[in-house]
């Protein structure tokens, strides 16, 4: 049972400095988290070798393929930290309200694929010579829009297969449908932005309505997962 | 038309594979309750 | 209760001969696209059977969620009514609708809405409602391969392609890695809760599935793309046998779903014998 009386942006707002503090002060996810996403941009970039036209037309479609392997990588390290340290029968136990943890960890996970995007976005310009013909700050709002969307229904999603056998398989299995109109709308604007030959609002107001759907739903139904079992 | 007949094949194809397991677990379910019987 | 289960399956069987013979042979060969196009026949009503049952699925699960706590329980009743309602009088109101969609369908979509969600919450109690959950995803999975198997075999010799990301596809498509996704949670979770957990993602589906159909739908309004089965009017021929296969196939998947209900059911009695016989067992043994 949650008592809503207890400050939730307090309780957040903790759980959130925790967790970038165990994560700055390990470093050890942080650090294979990298190494994988520089394997992945090095692998694409070997897999499809286009020239400059060519390759703004497909790598929108790549960057967020990339990004939705490191994001699912992420995902599973965040969660079984908390297991290992039983740190999830503790929150249950707790008077918090399940949506502080819920957004604590979800703002958490965000900052932690957003770095990763930072760090291998300059990399993917660099193989492909990608250099944006549409209007580049539009990047910006889809990348963050489009990062919300997988890492909310993410941490969701984590936090079901925590219950599962095959712990790890089950959140792409879960995650990855759930995702496709998201990844439509992210590739999509993408592309439309690299190309500059279709507006890119269609697909950021898609994103938008997404997010505030699936945030709304997760925050909704997350007590009945933390509380299961 | 071969394409009309493989539609149609393979409907049925699906669906009795579907029958086929539900049988199979059926079997597999009276013989527990046979055995839950016995107890 | 015994006996209607031979008659309706003596049923479907006769329903369900007379449509493949109307299909195969009495229906009307099309113009453009010669025999292939009876795949139609098969395609189409099984798309419709896959969808309800889904819904019947959706149905399902907000209810699960929702009944065990009073408010949200009444607050989701009169929610749906309001649903019903709303259908009802939008049907009349509002003028243009868009191409394709009739007044009367509109109403009775929204009162079959708030139909079945009630006849389910009436005839169905708490844990029944999972058992019949499952059920209809399960059967609804199998319908839905059946649309995407015949579709491609439709396209092929039609269009030239097997697949294309048009509205329709896309979306039944999405639908079924949805609910085979709904399927491996239910197979693969270890958790006491796992009508819980399984009802929160069938909502999550039910929510995607639009979102995905108005993103492809712009989409394709952005690029043309070839589309699957236009939406204009129908010979009344090929109408008459299309609503036969409709009726073979409900005969049909209530049938299974029912068989698989009863195999559920039993499988639940069998699993709580099973548990309460581990539980005695070590006292008996002293």
């Amino acid at each position: 049972m949650s008592e809503s009386s207890a400050v939730p942006s307090g309780v957040t707002g903790a759980t959130l400095a925790k967790d970038l503090r165990l994560e700055w002060r390990s470093k050890d996810a942080l650090n294979s988290m990298l190494f994988f996403s520089l394997l992945v941009v090095v692998v694409f970039s070997f897999s499809f070798d286009p020239n400059a036209e060519e390759s703004r037309q497909i790598a929108g479609g790549l960057v967020w393929v990339a990004f939705l392997f490191a994001a699912v990588v992420a995902l599973n390290q965040t969660w079984a930290r908390e297991l290992r340290n039983h740190v999830l029968d503790a929150y249950r136990v707790s008077p918090a309200p399940a949506n502080s943890l819920f957004l604590a960890k979800a703002s958490g996970n965000f900052i932690f694929v957003a770095v990763l995007e930072i760090l291998m976005t300059p990399l993917f310009i660099m193989f492909y010579k990608l250099r944006a013909l549409g209007p580049a700050w539009q990047l910006i709002p889809v990348a963050a829009l489009g990062t919300w969307a997988l890492v909310v229904n993410g941490t969701f999603f984590a936090a079901m297969s925590l219950r599962t056998r095959s712990r790890e398989i089950m959140l792409p299995l879960l995650l990855f449908p759930v995702s496709i109109p998201a990844l439509l709308a992210m590739v999509n604007a993408t592309t439309a932005i690299l190309t500059g030959e279709l507006s890119a609002k269609f697909w950021i107001v898609l994103l938008s309505t997404y997010d505030v759907v699936f945030t709304i739903a997760c925050l909704l139904l997350f007590e009945l997962v933390l509380n299961a079992e | 038309m071969n394409f009309l007949y493989a539609a149609y094949t393979a409907t049925w194809i699906i669906h009795i594979t579907y029958l086929g397991t539900l049988v199979r677990r059926y079997h597999r379910l009276s013989g527990e309750i046979e055995e839950l019987k016995k107890k | 209760m015994k006996r209607v289960f031979p008659i309706l399956a003596l049923l479907t069987a006769v329903l369900l001969s007379c449509a493949l013979y109307e299909a195969l042979v009495a229906a009307p060969t099309e113009q453009t696209m010669g025999n292939v196009q009876r795949i139609f026949y098969y395609h189409v009503p099984s798309a419709w059977t896959a969808f309800l049952l889904f819904f019947i699925n959706f149905v399902c699960s907000i209810q699960y969620l929702v009944r065990p706590n009073p408010v949200a329980d009444k607050l989701t009743n009169w929610t749906v009514i309001a649903i019903g309602i709303a259908a009802c009088i939008a049907a009349f109101v509002i003028r243009p609708l868009p191409e394709g969609i009739e007044p009367s369908s509109v109403a009775t979509t929204g009162l079959a809405i708030a139909g079945f969600y009630f006849l389910i919450r009436k005839c169905f109690s708490q844990p029944r409602t999972d058992a019949l959950a499952v059920v209809t995803a399960e059967v609804g999975v199998v319908f839905c391969t059946v649309v995407l198997v015949t579709g491609p075999l439709w396209a092929r010799p039609v269009w030239g392609i097997w697949w294309t990301w048009d509205v329709r596809l896309t979306s039944t498509l999405v639908l079924w890695l949805i609910y085979v996704s709904y399927l491996m949670l239910r197979r693969f979770s270890t958790s006491g809760q796992t009508p819980v957990l399984a009802a929160a993602l069938a909502v999550f589906g039910a929510l995607d599935v639009p979102l995905v159909y108005f993103s492809i739908w712009i989409f394709r309004t952005q690029h043309p793309q070839p589309v699957i089965g236009g939406g204009g009017s129908i010979d009344p021929r090929m109408l008459h046998v299309l609503l036969i296969n409709w009726l073979a196939f409900l005969c049909f998947a209530a049938l299974v779903c029912w068989s698989r209900y009863r195999l559920e059911i039993l499988q639940r009695e069998v699993e709580e014998t099973q548990a309460l016989e581990a539980l005695l067992e070590p006292r008996s043994s002293r």
